[in-house]
């Protein structure tokens, strides 16, 4: 009987088996960057001092913008300054030892170093502002920090997911009287409020998805 | 097998694999081919040339980029170096995303918003005479200088200087600790050696005391100079400048009786006739007087008319490229036509002598334009051409229409005169306290002073400076000095108009202001800023509502009505014999177009501006005429193209004293006369300008300062120069359009052809951004170009990346010339076209350049792979490749002194390695209008997105807007009827176009140009 196999075959099942290695490391890399390990996202960082914002959003109902103050007008939403922190806890909870190093910058004039916990890459020009004038929400992109004991991020910020919604805003928006408010929930009918709205801010998605948009 | 190790892969020096034959053009054959054929305008003798071999190499894009591999190369080798490429590419993938820090701040400064860039009115100087100026500074970092529109020196506009003084503020190599005999002293040692000093002399009444500082405007350094003469009577005030205005105040004299101080109004003036003055480019109110000079230039529908400006000059200069007729003499030629001219006005003589028709043209301009001419006499010219000019302008009724004369900005003295008393009681050893503030007198003082020996036989020298240069090196003390930007001070423009300075950050490097030395010489503990306020408090600025008005003035950026007022004047008339024209050959010596008298040496950007007319970068050249160098034996070496530009080696002797140095032909230049810039061969300017060029200061005697008899003789050495002139090559396609103002209108621009397209139009239905530059009002003076790098963080690449054509610029000037001998020019500012159809976008394989919706055609870094088929595909020539991380580049500029980041625009991508880069009509600020428009719910405003080369155009010819706003400015342009594209043919239909070159000649001298 002839051999099923030829000597060529060695060859073949060797390929085969290479092949197959490969495309198993493959799918794990694939894997492991799909998951939030890889963008961080659910994850909570490491802070200086353990800020929630659970408990001064949504327990005490401080607004975004009391610490956020540039986020109506500038590219950054901006992180308060030390004094910000202090105007309350110079009175209140001045003996917790959770907040011994937000006093010691406030007395030693040393800024208090946050881990970033939200960023854009280097070459993407993001501006607060104007999305919080066009009604995109903080907590659209951000999450509902308001749930949040420590912060961390609830979405990748792929090229993609901000194309998401330049490409479909209607989707998003909301009133601007309610991009502050984290207990909003979008109605039925978000998609034409969201085209009203896109009308009534002359919003051009043509425009959105200029290259220059967000890479300069 | 056995080759393979040979391989050279750093070996790009050797350009392209077949070296095309040494090949010699002399000059009279480049002639003959003028005369033959027309090759209408050209950028370089080269072109003239029209060599096969050459053309070939230029007409690659990028010509000594792209050497192939001249190594061996087998299958292994090939394999082996594919392999590993594809390895790193993956490794370089590969990355954890690290985790960044976000620091705010402890206590947030009042008004401050992160992210939102504020601007401060100061000013800035030079020579003493302040141009106003609006900083852009992010977070407290200043990153960007634009014109102050309210201040009368600037009008919003700035030169290339004032661009780059932001560099200077920032530049790692200025000094930054008080130094002892070269070692580190601390400030109270210092402080107390000087005061037990100034102790001792007062018993002597401050006999041996000496102050030694370049031009200076400031009331408040006055105010403390005369206080400490009260306590030291017997002070002395000594002044040096290498680019002084001795002959200007001199022929004051002579024509007033006493130093006076010329303004123009060039807004008046239908005839300006220029004898070697370059008043559009140099010294005081050049800025203003190219805004004026403008403005009665500009051929618009409504107005179709212009100003005619004759030149005649010894040297090449941006006023006589400017100019509708220009006579290019010998320095010492000048004063006799300023006489002969003289003669003609006052007694209607006609010149017999060889410019006779010439002469008597411009006389009789003048004569008919009486109270709306001027004659502009340069600084280089003796004190008698100014005083002939004094009573030519006088005959001709112009005081108090086109010319005013006002007090002094600066202290008249003579500057030559000041340096050699300062000398002389040097060497008698008379002085005890030597204060040397500013300046770099041991590098540019006249070197038969030989001032560094005179130096060290002071007691005791003290020397004030931003660099620890080579005047710092010969003296006991040397203190770093506040930046401009760092300091409170104050100073007048060119009318007087007075300006506070106020810091923009805090000094960088422990300087002091001379203010601050000054007061602490005085005891003085105040800050700066009460001694600065006091000096006006005490002026009387404001009266009893001081503190409004000098906030008021601190925001504004200019001290209210404080112009000086012009004087009554009365001329006497010009009597003195003029003297005699020298036979021999002359040196003319002249401030350098980018490196000023050596005080910008360090700066990269201004090292890397191509100069005027020359082109060159990076090195200052022996300008000569084609008449001279033919005369010198000076052939083409058209293989020198291929090399980069090299040239032959001169010495030039001016009374004994030899400088060697390359010796560059430019067509238009005076015959038998040797230009040399000065500000190069610095030994101790830092590491970017230390060894460039070679030091003009080494043939300048006191005798002679401006020009001198000299003689030239080849060495027989070449030396490199980087020249951009062959760079970015369009092989002179109807680039140029030049016409006179008479045929304005009549022949319409073959515009209307039809233009076919197999493929739908795009419809821009939004804003649709577009740039108009009019030709006849560009003088090439680099202001767009250095602006243009301030503003996108481009890099410089240093010299020998130049001379492989890897600048970076995203606009360059191309000039044209269309004569050898008494050429026109024209100068063509090239940007990026921004082409509807353009040819970079289809060729790009990952879609890094795309159209957008306002016809911009944009340029995603982090997209591109560099293939470079775009910038192959681009006829016109504007993107740039950053061949290696150009930001490290030229090598001492990041990595050590990461300093110099804190000057980046944060707006703009710094461009890494490998990345196409292209000008983006300031993108960033469109942007910034487009968002802040939008949160006003309201379209964009004319005028709102201003350009940085815009914004610095002396002579406003960059207009920039929206093309479907139909009361734009850019679209009133765009309808004239001269506007035309470049390369029209190629139908890319380009956003930016042009406006011809409008000249304005004397019918009278139609033949003689």
């Amino acid at each position: 009987m002839p051999q099923v196999f030829n000597a060529k075959s060695n060859v073949l099942a060797r390929a085969t088996f290479l092949v197959a290695g490969l495309l198993l490391v493959v799918i794990i890399l694939a894997g492991m960057y799909m998951t939030p390990y890889t963008h961080r996202t659910g994850i909570a960082l490491d802070q200086p001092a353990p800020f929630s914002h659970k408990h001064h959003a949504k327990e005490l109902g401080i607004d975004c913008r009391y610490c956020h103050t540039g986020v109506e007008e500038a590219p950054y939403a901006g992180i308060p300054a030390t004094e910000v922190c202090m105007t309350c806890h110079s009175q209140i909870w001045t003996n917790s030892p959770l907040l011994l190093p937000v006093q010691e910058s406030y007395l030693k004039k040393i800024p208090l170093r946050w881990n970033k916990v939200n960023k854009v890459p280097d070459f993407v020009y993001f501006d607060h502002s104007i999305h919080i004038d066009r009604g995109v929400s903080c907590f659209t992109c951000h999450g509902n920090v308001t749930e949040m004991n420590l912060t961390f991020k609830t979405n990748a910020f792929e090229m993609l997911y901000c194309l998401d919604c330049h490409r479909n805003p209607e989707e998003f928006l909301r009133p601007t009287d309610q991009v502050f408010n984290a207990k909003y929930e979008a109605p039925p009918n978000q998609n034409d409020l969201g085209r009203r709205l896109m009308e009534q801010h002359a919003i051009d998605t043509k425009q959105l998805e200029n290259c220059w948009v967000c890479h300069r | 097998m056995e080759k393979g190790n040979k391989v050279n892969p750093a070996d790009e020096t050797r350009g392209p694999s077949k070296m095309p034959e040494p090949r010699r053009v002399t000059i009279s054959e480049l002639r003959d081919r003028l005369k033959n054929g027309d090759p209408g305008v050209w950028r370089s003798l080269e072109e003239i040339a029209d060599d096969e071999e050459v053309k070939a190499f230029l007409d690659q894009e990028f010509p000594r980029h792209t050497a192939p591999w001249m190594g061996e190369m087998d299958r292994r080798q090939f394999l082996r170096l594919a392999g590993a490429s594809l390895a790193l590419a993956g490794l370089a993938g590969c990355r954890i995303r690290p985790i960044k820090e976000i620091v705010p701040y402890v206590k947030a400064p009042e008004n401050l918003v992160p992210g939102i860039p504020k601007f401060y009115a100061t000013a800035l100087t030079l020579g003493g005479y302040a141009t106003g100026v609006l900083v852009e500074s992010h977070e407290g970092r200043p990153t960007k200088v634009e014109g102050n529109p309210e201040h009368p020196a600037s009008l919003g506009s700035t030169n290339a200087l004032t661009q780059a003084m932001i560099l200077e503020l920032y530049d790692p190599d200025r000094s930054q600790a008080l130094t002892r005999d070269g070692r580190y002293v601390t400030p109270a040692t210092f402080e107390s050696d000087v005061k037990a000093r100034l102790r001792r002399q007062i018993a002597t009444g401050g006999d041996g005391i000496r102050f030694l500082s370049p031009s200076g405007s400031s009331p408040t350094v006055e105010r403390l100079f005369a206080r400490l003469q009260e306590r030291y009577p017997k002070l002395r005030r000594h002044y040096w400048d290498a680019v002084h205005r001795d002959s200007v105040y001199e022929g004051a004299r002579l024509s007033f009786g006493r130093p006076l101080e010329p303004v123009y109004r060039l807004d008046r003036a239908n005839v300006i006739v220029s004898l070697d003055g370059d008043f559009l480019f140099e010294g005081p109110g050049s800025v203003r007087y190219s805004r004026d000079f403008a403005d009665r230039r500009r051929v618009r529908k409504n107005s179709p008319a212009m100003n005619r400006l004759y030149v005649v000059e010894s040297t090449m200069s941006v006023t006589g490229g400017m100019a509708d007729h220009r006579l290019a003499l010998r320095p010492s030629e000048v004063e006799a036509f300023a006489a002969a001219l003289r003669s003609a006005i006052r007694d209607g003589a006609s010149g017999s002598d060889a410019h006779g028709a010439f002469l008597s043209a411009v006389a009789q301009d003048l004569i008919a334009n009486r109270g709306a001419s001027v004659v502009i006499a340069g600084e280089s010219q003796p004190a008698a051409v100014h005083a002939l000019v004094n009573e030519i302008n006088a005959l001709l009724g112009n005081y108090g229409s086109t010319v005013q004369w006002i007090e002094p900005v600066v202290n008249p003295e003579s500057r030559l005169e000041s340096i050699r008393e300062l000398t002389a009681d040097l060497q008698d050893g008379k002085v005890e306290m030597l204060f040397i503030l500013e300046g770099n007198p041991v590098y540019d003082a006249p070197v038969d002073l030989q001032f560094g020996e005179a130096v060290r036989r002071a007691g005791f020298s003290v020397r004030l400076g931003l660099y620890e240069d080579e005047t710092s090196a010969r003296c006991r003390y040397h203190i770093p000095m506040a930046h401009e930007l760092e300091s409170w001070g104050d100073s007048r423009a060119f009318d007087g108009t007075a300006s506070i300075q106020q810091p923009l950050i805090e000094p960088l490097y422990n300087g002091v202001s001379p203010i601050k030395l000054l007061a602490m010489l005085l005891g003085d503990e105040r800050s700066e800023r009460e001694i600065v306020k006091e000096t006006w408090q005490l002026a009387g600025l404001g009266g009893s509502a001081f503190d409004d008005v000098w906030s008021a003035t601190l925001s504004k950026g200019v001290v209210p009505n404080s112009a000086f007022v012009a004087e009554d004047v009365s001329v006497s008339p010009f009597t003195a014999a003029t003297s005699r024209a020298s036979s021999s050959l002359e040196v003319r010596f002249k401030p350098d177009p980018t490196v000023f008298d050596g005080r910008f040496s360090n700066s990269p950007w201004l090292q890397e501006l191509p100069k005027p007319f020359l082109q060159a970068t990076w090195d200052n050249v022996m300008m000569v005429s084609p008449r001279t160098a033919e005369r010198l034996g000076i052939e083409i070496d058209l293989s020198a193209v291929v090399v980069g530009g090299l040239a032959p080696v001169a010495e030039l002797t001016v009374g004994g004293r030899k400088v060697k140095g390359p010796v560059w032909i430019v067509p238009g230049h005076p015959d038998d006369t040797v230009t040399v810039t000065l500000g190069y061969g610095r030994e101790l300017a830092g590491r970017v300008g230390n060894g460039a060029g070679f030091n003009a200061c080494q043939i300048r005697a006191q005798e002679g300062s401006w020009f001198a008899p000299a003689s030239l003789a080849l060495t027989g050495e070449k030396a490199q120069i980087a020249l951009t002139q062959h760079h970015y090559s369009m092989e002179n396609r109807g680039i140029v359009h030049e016409m006179e103002i008479g045929e304005y209108g009549h022949e319409e621009h073959d515009a209307a052809h039809e233009e076919m397209s197999l493929y739908p139009d795009r419809e821009y239905d939004g804003n649709k951004w577009a740039m108009v530059i009019d030709t006849t009002l560009c003088t090439g003076c680099n202001a767009c170009v250095a602006a243009c790098v301030a503003e996108n963080n481009i890099a410089t690449v240093g010299k020998d990346q130049v001379i492989r054509s890897r600048e970076m610029h995203w606009i360059r000037i191309d000039r044209y010339f269309d004569d050898l001998d008494n050429p026109r020019y024209v100068h063509v500012p090239v940007p990026c076209m921004q082409c509807e159809n353009a040819p970079c976008e289809v060729v790009c394989p990952v879609a890094a350049t795309t159209h957008d919706g306002e016809g911009l055609n944009m340029m995603v870094y982090n997209r591109c792979v560099g293939t470079r088929y775009c910038s192959n595909n681009c006829p016109y020539k504007v993107r740039r490749f950053n061949f290696y991380k150009y930001t490290l580049y030229p090598g001492t500029w990041d990595e050590e002194t990461p300093v110099t980041k804190l000057l980046r625009n944060p707006n703009v991508t710094v461009r890494g390695r490998g990345v196409m880069e292209k000008c983006t009509y300031c993108v960033q600020r469109i942007s910034a209008a487009r968002r802040r428009a939008k949160k006003e719910g309201r379209p964009i405003r004319d005028g709102e997105v201003v350009t940085a080369c815009q914004a610095a155009c002396p002579t406003q010819a960059i207009v920039f807007g929206n093309w479907n706003d139909p009361n734009a400015r850019v679209t009133a342009e765009k309808t004239e009827p001269h506007h035309y594209v470049l390369m029209e043919e190629l139908n890319t239909r380009p956003r930016t176009g042009y406006l011809p070159r409008f000249r304005n000649p004397n019918p009278a001298l139609k033949e003689a140009r």
